[in-house]
């Protein structure tokens, strides 16, 4: 008996430990991050619209770069459909100087981001979220009952060093399907990216 | 005189690794393979600070294990297409001594699952199996010498 107590608590602990981060179909958790231009920014900001493309981003990882047009690209597309997209720099500065708010705000001017481009400084929505690296996606649906909930969650297409080659446009698949009332198909998708650099 | 010259032979040719340009097909098959034998596979890219962090402690268990049926491959992410600019030349730089592969393949979405279901994409990650003994620990995330050693060594028993 008491070795089945052990097994349903060890189960238990490994149940937890795999259900960690947000699926499809859970709400959205709501966050209060520092945007570049010092305003903080929540859900309650897309009010107004009928979703919104979290995307999990940095400065320095080489993916995120490659990336850089296409989500500025994709917020052109659809923010006026009513899917603004909302980056967020998840990594920890003293690992990564590069990703520090002061160079989020350089390069947020450089390339001219026309979406919101917050930092996370404690790290704690990146992991609520579970998201691990960078770019990860998680695009969120209003529902009538105005919680956001979760859509999708993964790449943003299928290749991410040539947008010229690129076959699966998941992400704007995605979007394309939830203003069209539908289910993204996929729901998840897979990509390869930077580890997002959490404290040590 | 003669195991004399053969050892010069061997270590000057293998001044450094050499970079393998493989499929999908070929990873899965040698994480399938059934030889008795521990298996630990990397998977980097020259791009990935935490990669390159970590690549040291491969390179001292290559060396460290090389008598004791261990066989660490390099698997490395980087675009094909600069394998002469980038991968080769970092190669040579650092002098790496492990196998290392170098995998061309498009669409993540479509092989990451058939490599480690549990793996979400970020790099580095690390699958250190023996199939003998139906053993296999995944790891995605950077590793410290100590942790890479003792599991392997843990399979080693």
């Amino acid at each position: 008996m008491k070795s089945f107590i052990l097994a349903l608590l060890f189960f238990g602990a490994v149940n937890a430990f795999s259900a960690e981060g947000l699926k499809i179909g859970d709400d959205a958790k709501e966050f209060s991050l520092k945007n570049i231009d010092g305003s903080m920014i929540s859900l309650a900001n897309y009010s107004g619209d009928n979703g919104l493309v979290v995307i999990f981003t940095c400065n320095h990882c080489p993916f995120s770069k490659a990336y850089e047009d296409r989500i500025i690209d994709l917020h052109k597309k659809y923010a006026g459909k009513g899917y603004p997209v909302l980056a967020i720099n998840p990594n920890d500065p003293v690992s990564v100087p590069e990703d520090s708010f002061d160079k989020m705000i350089e390069r947020a001017k450089e390339k001219g981001f026309p979406f919101r481009y917050v930092i996370d400084e404690t790290q704690s929505i990146a992991k609520q979220y579970g998201a691990t690296r960078t770019p990860h996606v998680y695009l969120l649906k209003k529902h009538s009952d105005n919680t956001f909930k979760i859509a999708y969650i993964g790449a943003i297409d299928d290749n991410h060093s040539d947008a010229s080659s690129v076959k699966e446009t998941y992400l704007s698949n995605a979007i394309e399907s939830l203003i069209a009332q539908k289910s993204p198909a996929p729901e998840t998708t897979k990509a390869i990216g930077c580890s997002i650099k959490w404290k040590k | 005189m003669r195991n004399f010259l053969i050892l010069f032979l061997l270590s000057s040719v293998t001044v450094f690794s050499q970079v393998k340009t493989v499929k999908l097909d070929a990873l899965t098959s040698l994480l399938n393979n059934d030889a008795d034998s521990v298996y630990v596979m990397n998977f980097w890219a020259t791009w990935c600070k935490p990669c390159i962090e970590e690549l040291p402690y491969f390179e001292e268990a290559t060396s460290a294990f090389s008598k004791k049926n261990v066989r660490v491959i390099l698997v490395s992410l980087d675009s094909p297409a600069e394998l002469d600019r980038v991968l080769l030349p970092f190669v040579k730089k650092k002098d790496l001594k492990s196998e290392i592969l170098l995998l061309d393949e498009q669409n993540p979405n479509e092989w990451i699952d058939k490599i480690e279901p549990e793996w979400t994409g970020s790099l580095p990650a690390t699958i250190i199996l023996r199939n003998r003994i139906k053993k296999r620990v995944f790891l995605e995330k950077q590793l410290e010498k100590e942790e890479l050693f003792t599991t392997i060594q843990s399979m080693m028993e």
